[in-house]
Order: structure tokens, then C-alpha cells, then sequence
């Protein structure tokens, strides 16, 4: 097995803290924070699991917005991860449960190449890349956030999708020793999103294993998750241990949840109010005032083009 | 109870019922609210108008219990937090969280039922915060306590607000709404007769 436990890792490998330290200060100051993330170095953040280790990759030029990015204590300590409580501080606090390694894939359904992947297996073949991308949750509150990450696309092709293959399913892993809220029934687990082929293949979308440059902290979905960034957050879902391909539209968890306000598409549109929230604006995390929410939350020139013809209203 | 214990308890009440607020104000300055403060901020004060509705309406069914009648006497002051924590609640969630998108406030009014039913609950608050006074007492006499039972209205209308709001846990408003059937369960004929400790 290619995966390393803890103690078969030699101490030399391992980055010393302060090193990585300085790094993620580093990054945090090329990916324009400034004085924020001299600041952030000195509160430092819990970050469980293998989150904080410095990964390799090279920043993208196609796929980074020119905004400021939230600060890596703010996308590390306010998290919807229901799998660890339903309050936004719960994933932090709570993580560490979670054993991102060993950690396999199973690939299953309308593909030439279905099996069991040790995640190391599915790591290899792909460069990791740093794209710069919004995120706007459904509650109305959005982030800018460094990913690292391949295009999901690529690793899917991997697989040899059938001709039935329409639908591309992903699960969390189902384990409530991991993951203690699935002990309640707060949700139907183990969760479960989905994406029609072509928003999979799209090149926007994105297999993420790091944010900041450094490893996925496990109450960021660790180890590895997807980000959708033109639809809401809830549809990139976290601590893949599944992916289906299939014929017919999955239901996700959130529309089994309820189906009246949470859609298969949830494309991220001003004009479609969710039932308890107005989709019109959000709270940029950091900032007191609000901001104009856009179509396809800023990438419609790349997406647009797989809804023509689609009354957004109805398929939401 | 005598007149002045009960002026000091009035007191403290008071400085304990202000607390939530400062705190959250010293919060506010200080940075120490979290990754979204105007989220907090909001929930917050409503979580303490809800709170306060609970407790005021605790008054009566204490008094019963403990043949207490000087209770009564701190009910009005309760009473008022639960609308100054009201009032801050509306007024955080219109200034701050919408920040004064006067549209899209209207569009929640209307719109979200959650939203409806609230601003329902804040308006039913204003009379009765109004007609609080001795003078305003006497003026209305026995239509005084008529208009005042609308606060079994608003204080449902709170809990159902609160949780239709929730995505998908509602263990919290659950719990709120428990305690407030019990409180209401004391308003019934059949219980309000019942003396346990009078002579």
C-alpha cells in the first residue's frame, strides 16, 4: 500500500511547524491578504487530521478572482459539516475524529473501470493546482478561498464513464466513529450530491485536496472534496468516499431533506430566492455591508452555455 | 416579600436582564463574535427575546406556586426586555444584516413565512409595550388584560418563528416550544385553581 501511517513517516520529512508556518504566512501574503495574514500567523488555528502540511503545486493563471481572500482562520473555524454538529464552530472543534488516512475510493456503477482506490492511487497521476475561487453558501454569506486541487473532470476520465453515464453521484464516507453527528438523524447520511456529466466535466470543476497551500484541514472536508464554485456550497460535497455513475438524476440529501427548497441544480442565482433566504445579496465574510450576489456567482461566461434552454426556475 | 426586597431584586433583575446585551455590544467592539458577528448579533437577540417572553410568562405560574404575589411586580420590567431585545433583534436584522436593502427586507416580509410571522410577533409587541404604564393601566382598565393576553400570540408566534428558521435541526426551538407549552399549561382553568403552597 502506498499510503503512509504516521509512524512510518521519518521526522525528516516532516516540515517543522514554524517552517510551514512561515510558509502559510507567505501564502497568505501573495494571495494579497497583506497585514491579515501577518496577523493570522501569530493566533495560529487548531487544524486537525493532516491538515497544515505544505503540498507542491503551481498557482493557476486561468482560475483566480481578483478579490481578497477570507482569512485561513475564518474558512478553518466556520464550517457547515453537518457530520460534526449543525453550528459553524462544531466542524473545528470536533474534527479530529476524522482519519483522512488510509483512506480509499469506491468507484462503482456506468464505468469500464470500477473498484476500490486507495486515495494515494487516485492522487498520482494528477498535477495539484491553486485556484483562486468565490464561495457562496445558501444561507447568504460567501468567501474567496485558495484551493488546491486537479479538475475533477480528469480524474473521472480516469474511471471510463459509460454512455449511461449521465449523472456522476459522490458519498461522504459513512462511518459515525469518524464522524459523530451521524450518530443523529439531523440529516439522512451518509450525504450525497450529484452532478449532471457535463457540469462534472466542466473544467471549473475542481477535486480539492488543499486550501492555502497546505493539506485539507479535516473539518474542510478532508481528504478530499469537490468545489463547484457556480453553484451553492452545499453541492461541493466533503470527505469523498463514493462515486457512482449513473443513468437517472440522484436525489441529493438536501432534496430528500426538502424537496420544495433545495433543488438538483442550485445554481447560484440572484434571481431564484430560496424560501428562507433572498438570493438577491450576501455578506462577504469580513465585511459588515452587503454585496450584489452574482449570476452563476461570477462565472456565467464559463457555465451559462449548460442551462440554455432551462427554465432556471424550475429546475433551481 | 417586602416593598424594598423587592426593589433590590427589581434591581438586580434589571442589571442581569441588560447583561446579554453589553456583552454582546463589548463583542461587537472588541472583535469577539465570530466569523460572521452580524449572524451572531442577530440570532442572539432574538435567542434573548425568546428568552425574556419565557421568563415573563413564568411570573404568573411562579406566583401560583409560591403564594408569592410580590412577583408580579417584576413582570412589567420583563416584559420590556423581551421588547428592547425585540426591538434590537428588527433593528440589527434591518440595519446590519440587510443593510437598510429596503426591496429585499419587503420581499423577506412578504415573501418568508418565517419573516412574516416575526415581524407579525414584533408588531403585536409594540401595544403592549406602549400601554406598560400605571396611567395607561388604569385608563384601560379591564381591556388592559384583554389586549395583554395577546402575549401568548406572540410568544407562539416567536417560537414557530424561530422554528421555521432552522434548516434542519430543530432540537433548540423544540425545547423553546416545551417550555412554553408547559408555562400556557397554566393558564388552564383546571390548573390556575390549583394552590399548592396557600394556606
Amino acid at each position: 500500500m502506498l499510503i503512509k501511517k504516521p509512524s512510518d513517516i521519518s521526522p525528516s520529512e516532516i516540515t517543522p511547524r514554524e517552517t510551514y508556518r512561515d510558509r502559510r504566512r507567505f501564502m497568505q501574503q501573495m494571495a494579497g491578504l497583506g497585514l491579515g495574514g501577518v496577523l493570522m500567523g501569530a493566533t495560529g488555528t487548531a487544524v486537525a487530521g493532516y491538515g497544515g502540511k505544505p503540498l507542491n503545486f503551481t498557482p493557476s493563471t486561468k482560475y483566480r478572482v481578483d478579490e481578497k481572500p477570507t482569512p485561513y482562520e475564518d474558512v478553518t473555524t466556520y464550517n457547515n459539516f453537518y457530520e460534526f454538529g449543525t453550528d459553524k464552530a462544531s466542524p473545528a472543534r470536533r474534527a479530529h475524529t476524522l482519519e483522512p488516512r488510509p483512506w480509499s475510493v469506491v468507484v462503482e456503477g456506468a464505468c469500464a473501470k470500477p473498484g476500490r482506490y486507495d486515495l494515494e492511487e487516485i492522487l498520482k497521476p494528477h498535477p495539484l493546482e491553486e485556484r483562486i475561487y468565490r464561495f457562496r453558501c445558501v444561507e447568504g454569506w460567501s468567501m474567496v478561498i485558495p484551493w488546491v486541487g486537479f479538475p475533477l473532470g480528469d480524474m473521472l476520465k480516469r474511471f471510463e464513464p459509460t454512455a449511461a453515464a449521465k449523472y456522476v453521484v459522490f458519498e461522504t464516507l459513512y462511518d459515525p466513529e469518524q464522524f459523530p453527528n451521524q450518530r443523529g438523524r439531523v440529516l439522512d447520511w451518509p450525504y450525497l450530491e450529484g452532478l449532471r456529466m457535463d457540469e462534472a466535466m466542466h473544467p471549473l470543476s475542481l477535486m480539492v485536496v488543499g486550501l492555502y497551500g497546505e493539506v485539507l484541514p479535516n473539518q474542510n472536508g478532508a481528504p478530499m472534496r469537490l468545489m463547484v464554485p457556480w453553484k451553492y456550497g452545499f453541492k461541493s460535497i466533503k470527505s469523498i468516499a463514493k462515486i457512482r455513475f449513473v443513468e437517472e438524476m440522484p436525489t441529493s440529501t438536501w432534496m430528500r431533506a426538502n424537496s420544495r427548497e433545495y433543488g438538483f441544480y442550485s445554481n447560484v442565482n440572484p434571481r431564484v430566492d430560496h424560501p428562507r433566504w433572498s438570493q438577491q445579496s450576501e455578506r462577504r465574510i469580513g465585511e459588515w455591508g452587503r454585496r450584489k450576489t452574482l449570476m452563476f456567482n461570477g462565472y456565467g461566461d464559463e457555465v451559462a452555455h449548460l442551462y440554455s434552454g432551462m427554465d432556471l426556475r424550475k429546475f433551481f | 416579600m417586602n416593598p424594598r426586597g423587592v426593589r433590590y431584586l427589581k434591581l438586580i433583575l434589571f442589571v442581569l436582564s441588560l447583561t446579554p446585551a453589553l456583552l454582546l455590544l463589548e463583542g461587537a467592539l472588541s472583535d469577539a463574535l465570530g466569523t460572521n458577528p452580524v449572524e451572531t448579533l442577530v440570532r442572539d437577540t432574538g435567542q434573548w427575546t425568546l428568552r425574556f417572553l419565557l421568563i415573563t410568562l413564568l411570573i404568573s405560574p411562579l406566583r401560583q406556586l409560591t403564594g408569592q404575589s410580590q412577583l408580579l411586580r417584576l413582570r412589567r420590567m420583563l416584559g420590556l426586555f423581551a421588547f428592547f431585545y425585540a426591538l434590537l433583534h428588527l433593528s440589527l436584522y434591518i440595519g446590519l444584516d440587510k443593510f437598510l436593502y429596503w426591496d429585499e427586507i419587503l420581499n423577506d416580509i412578504l415573501d418568508r413565512p418565517f419573516i412574516t410571522i416575526g415581524m407579525l410577533a414584533f408588531v403585536l409587541l409594540v401595544p403592549l409595550a406602549i400601554t406598560s404604564t400605571d396611567a395607561m393601566m388604569r385608563r384601560l382598565g379591564r381591556n388592559w388584560v384583554k389586549l395583554h393576553k395577546l402575549v401568548y400570540v406572540i410568544a407562539v408566534a416567536g417560537v414557530v418563528h424561530f422554528y421555521m428558521l432552522v434548516k434542519a435541526d430543530v432540537t433548540e426551538p423544540v425545547i423553546y416550544g416545551l417550555i412554553l407549552a408547559v408555562l400556557l399549561m397554566f393558564r388552564l382553568p383546571a390548573i390556575k385553581r390549583w394552590r399548592p403552597f396557600r394556606a
